[in-house]
């Protein structure tokens, strides 16, 4: 099933109502979520991709525009007549209940045509509980089961009614490192054998693009770019994304365009065909550097980081918004006692950006 | 026993100082009174040592009837005012514009007097030669006969007393309601809106669950209040409740110790530990109870 968004737009009244305006928490988003896919809304907190989810649940009303799943207009529908599965943040899961009775729950609400024997539900719970892997839990109560587990009851009644959209409110917040892990591929797995579209809500990068299968872009309520997660990463509409996306984040510096060539302060760094004069912000990635004796930037040595896999270099420009990492595969030396270090730059990790607008100006070469 | 215990009980010792003085050794003393047959307060002396006591105040129709008054309390005000508040925090949940107000009004009584209020109950319901009072002037309008609910027949005093009290106790049982409600996490109810879930079902099978600690506590302190109710009864019908019929077993006592030069200590006793046997043995049945229908 299809979700389609349509000049959506969702205003909440200011708190002080004689001062400041409405805050728009969702601005004009439109999109179509393929059938089937897997889509991960990202942005900073605050930036309206709760909101988003919720508009799309049903929980909150849009100000303005439209939402239809597949064919039919849903956008004034209550959010148990859209046929949604929402997994909360903090699970939501019913205390006082079993595995078991809570994965029933939605069932239970099933009225007349649809409604189910007890059997029948049973049935359908325990299937649902083996896709997500909980089958011997039925009879536990939620107290008694570890973060994970309580992630995959949340999902198994979600699912159990058979959503045309599945939704996920930062579904891995509240689980640590290692088992996040686990069950972001674990929620990838359900999505693609269920088949079913699913919206996730995420702060968390990495999480967005490791499974996704498209990534939402949000800030300030406005969607700052879609598309596949590779491409987005390499090929950011404006800094704002570039830096969003990323860990270590993008490398930021000023520098400026003359007579086609892009300096960093003095350094002249890359022929920059089809760039008018111009100071930008110019974006290189911390996989973009190369250590190199000739290098075209120079850096003071801060200190190195070893990783294991890589080497993180860490040091500072004049020119740079913060310190620059770059990160070298752990078989480079680097002279650690030296007081500064060169890279050379590929030519492909570098990005440029309007100072103003600060939307990224494409370079004739990169695209060519 | 090693050093350290030594050192616990030291620290403790204030404390059970004072709960051993004013609390236990009271109860201690109020059970052998009990068992004093024939005591004299003048002298301080008794015969010997039985449960003559229980077997009087058993078999004395004012201790009877308070006790028939004191259960029918319980067992009308006790439900009555619980399902109330909690219609009411329903309501003061569901409602926007003017909530501070409504909770301000309804928590009012709570720290008014009770005689005042008493005195206004009086007032309302009351029957004289001269007027039917507010309550007889609203029956009569409808069609009714007047009736005094102060000094007439025993129901309608009973239905005051019972008015009463639910009036009293309901404040702080709205108070405490609320806040149960208002600490049951959104997201529950949220959930339970996007799979389909009808009000009732909503109400029944999240609602309450998440708040039955809270019921639960305010039906044991309800009934464990309305046991000893007694204040209520002097506010509504004046000091001379035997012969008003509205004794409660807290009444009994009281005037076993000091209404008509008193001195019956060992009856006064021997009731109070009659009180306390049953309401130990109703809050026991409502710790069984509650175990299987209380959610942590």
């Amino acid at each position: 099933m299809k979700v389609v968004l349509e000049n959506l737009t969702k205003k909440f009244p200011p708190r002080n109502k004689k001062s400041g305006s409405d805050v728009i928490a969702v601005n004009n988003f439109n999109f179509e979520f393929p059938d089937g896919k897997l889509i991960g809304l990202l942005g900073p907190s605050g930036c309206g991709k709760s909101t988003a989810l919720n508009l799309i649940s049903g929980l909150q009303k849009p100000t303005s525009g439209k939402i239809y799943f597949g064919d039919d207009e849903v956008t004034t529908l209550e959010p148990e007549k859209r046929g949604v599965g929402l997994v909360f943040q903090n699970y939501a899961l019913y205390p006082h209940l079993t595995v078991r009775q809570n994965i029933i729950f939605p069932l239970q609400n099933f009225k007349g045509k649809d409604k189910l024997t007890k059997a029948e539900m049973n049935e359908r719970a325990l299937e649902i509980a083996k896709l997500v892997q909980i089958d011997m839990l039925m009879d536990r109560k939620p107290s008694e089961l570890s973060g994970g587990q309580q992630q995959r009851v949340a999902i198994a009644r979600a699912l159990v009614k058979m959503p045309r959209v599945l939704l996920l409110d930062e579904p891995l917040s509240n689980l640590d490192a290692r088992l996040r892990l686990q069950t972001r591929e674990e929620i990838k797995r359900i999505q693609q054998k269920t088949g079913i579209t699913t919206v996730f809500v995420t702060h968390d990068q990495e999480e967005a693009m490791s499974i996704s299968d498209l990534i939402v872009v949000m800030r300030d309520g406005v969607v700052q770019q879609i598309g596949k997660p590779q491409e987005v990463y390499d090929d950011p509409k404006n800094l704002f994304v570039a830096k969003f996306l990323g860990t270590p984040p993008i490398n930021v510096f000023d520098g400026c365009v003359k007579g086609q060539k892009l300096y960093i302060g003095e350094e002249f760094i890359m022929e920059a065909p089809g760039v008018g004069d111009a100071d930008v912000y110019v974006g290189i990635r911390p996989e973009g550097f190369v250590l190199d004796e000739g290098g075209v930037l120079s850096c003071a040595l801060d200190r190195v980081e070893v990783m294991g896999r890589d080497i993180s270099v860490v040091a500072s420009h004049k020119n740079a918004h913060a310190t620059v990492r770059a990160i070298v595969s752990s078989d480079s030396n680097v002279n650690i006692t030296a007081a500064t270090v060169k890279f050379s730059v590929k030519p492909s990790k570098i990005d440029i950006y309007d100072k103003e607008t600060e939307e990224r100006i494409a370079i004739g070469v990169k695209n060519g | 026993m090693d050093k350290h215990s030594y050192k616990a009980w030291l620290y403790l010792l204030p404390a059970i100082l004072f709960l051993g003085v004013f609390l236990v050794y009271p109860l201690i003393d109020v059970f052998i009174y009990s068992i004093e047959e024939g005591y004299n307060f003048a002298s301080q002396t008794h015969f010997g040592i039985g449960t003559y006591n229980y077997s009087y105040v058993l078999h004395d129709p004012y201790f009877l009837q308070a006790l028939k008054n004191t259960f029918i309390l319980v067992v009308i005000t006790v439900p009555l005012s619980t399902a109330l508040s909690l219609l009411v925090s329903m309501g003061l949940a569901s409602i926007k514009p003017l909530r501070e107000l409504y909770q301000t009004v309804y928590f009012l009584p709570y720290v008014t007097n009770t005689l005042a209020v008493g005195l206004v109950f009086m007032i309302l319901f009351k029957k004289t030669p001269y007027t039917d009072g507010f309550v007889n002037g609203i029956i009569t309008l409808f069609g009714g006969t007047a009736v005094d609910f102060i000094d007439g027949p025993y129901w309608a005093k009973m239905l005051v007393l019972c008015l009463y009290t639910v009036w009293v106790v309901m404040p702080f049982k709205v108070l405490v309601l609320t806040s149960a409600l208002a600490s049951v996490n959104q997201d529950y109810y949220n959930a339970a809106k996007v799979d389909g879930t009808s009000k009732l079902r909503i109400f029944t099978k999240i609602t309450l669950p998440m708040i039955s600690p809270m019921l639960f506590y305010l039906i044991i302190t309800g009934f464990i209040g309305a046991f000893k109710a007694y204040s209520d009864a002097v506010a509504l019908f004046g000091t001379k409740l035997n012969v008003a019929q509205m004794n409660t077993i807290v009444g009994y006592v009281y005037d076993m110790l000091y209404s008509n030069g008193g001195g019956y200590p060992s009856y006064a006793s021997a009731a109070a530990i009659i009180l306390f046997t049953i309401v130990l043995t109703i809050t026991c049945i409502n710790l069984i109870v509650s175990k299987k229908h209380v959610h942590y």
